[in-house]
């Protein structure tokens, strides 16, 4: 799969924080901006793996992929 | 007036992997009415460690980002957790995330077992702490106080131990006392922090009082009808616990005992001969 600027003439068909998605998204850092998430404080996940952010660019996602995207909550 | 009584006076200060902390109440941030309850709950304990968390965000919300700009203000420590995991993975990837995160290399430790009683999964708990301090993170354990599980964490590389009080959230205070001062007697070298099931400012003053190095609650403080006096009256708790067991308490008797000196009572010699 060739990326031009992270992006692919294919769609893939992914789940993010739980919900089916579709996107053109080649990467994890493209997706992001796919989505919307700019310059937000989150922190990544791929299927069940953590991708720090210096990696997200260089992820790549395929089909069936499930990605975690988070941020800080309150807790106890 | 109370005589202030410096912090020597309590013995060493509580020092969770080198880290020394004023405040031996540690205070969970979920459930407030509001942020700045929360806020002014942590200000007016002068609590030094809050619990964290994190959960799915979406795109272009705010709510993250405006609750870490508000802890950060605060000036504490931040301890994340990996509430809601259910097996070792899971925790070892919540606990990469909250590291990037929030910054910080130390992790509340929860794999959970069981949905009612929200008991640790020790298997799992004892995997993932190996698993995570390899990989650099200071672990805070939330367990029991099984002892074989105890001696398992610290052979993985924990070097504080967080015992349950009772199940998070039921507010009943110390459930197993016994076990808690066996473990207390156990590990006298290691900080241990009694975590979750206390409801009343006297129960942290209770394990406060058998030695534990400190204290971590949420709904206690959170649910309470005013949180903010709440957060003050478990702060002196913890604090009158810690004092007094710096101060060494007396030991139960069966016998009553007069306190009152008996020699020289008036009419002794009378009672003797009716």
């Amino acid at each position: 799969m060739t990326a031009v600027a992270g992006r692919t003439d294919v769609r893939l068909e992914i789940v993010v924080n739980g919900e089916p998605r579709e996107a053109r998204a080649a990467t994890l850092a493209a997706l992001l901006d796919e989505l919307g998430y700019g310059d937000q404080r989150v922190a990544t996940a791929i299927n069940g793996d953590f991708v720090p952010e210096r990696a997200r660019p260089g992820t790549t996602l395929r089909t069936g992929d499930h990605v975690e995207v988070v941020a800080p909550r309150q807790g106890g | 007036m109370i005589m202030d009584l410096d912090a020597a006076a309590t013995g060493s200060p509580f020092a969770p992997y080198g880290t020394p902390v004023r405040s031996r109440l540690l205070l969970g941030t979920a459930q407030y009415p509001s942020p700045q309850v929360l806020s002014d709950a942590i200000r007016t304990a002068d609590v030094s460690i809050v619990t964290v968390s994190l959960r799915r965000e979406a795109a272009r919300a705010k709510g993250g980002e405006r609750f870490w700009d508000m802890i950060r203000g605060l000036g504490v420590h931040v301890l994340p957790n990996t509430a809601g995991c259910r097996t070792p993975k899971e925790a070892v990837t919540t606990a990469q995330m909250a590291r990037e995160l929030f910054g910080t290399d130390w992790i509340k430790l929860e794999v959970i077992a069981n949905d009612d009683t929200l008991q640790p999964d020790l298997f799992g708990l004892v995997e993932a702490a190996g698993t995570l301090a390899r990989d650099g993170f200071k672990v805070f354990p939330y367990t029991t106080e099984d002892l074989g599980a105890a001696e398992r964490l610290l052979a993985a590389g924990c070097e504080v131990l967080m015992p349950w009080g009772a199940p998070i959230g039921t507010g009943r205070g110390l459930a197993n006392p016994y076990a808690l001062r066996t473990m207390r007697a156990y590990f006298p070298g290691v900080p241990l922090v009694v975590d979750a099931g206390m409801g009343a400012p006297s129960h942290a003053a209770q394990a406060m009082e058998m030695g534990y190095d400190a204290v971590l609650l949420n709904t206690a403080v959170a649910k309470a009808g005013d949180p903010i006096r709440m957060a003050a009256a478990f702060a002196r708790a913890v604090e009158a616990g810690r004092l007094a067991y710096a101060a060494g308490l007396m030991e139960a008797r069966d016998m009553a005992s007069p306190s009152t000196p008996v020699a020289g009572t008036p009419f002794f010699d009378l009672d003797l001969k009716a």
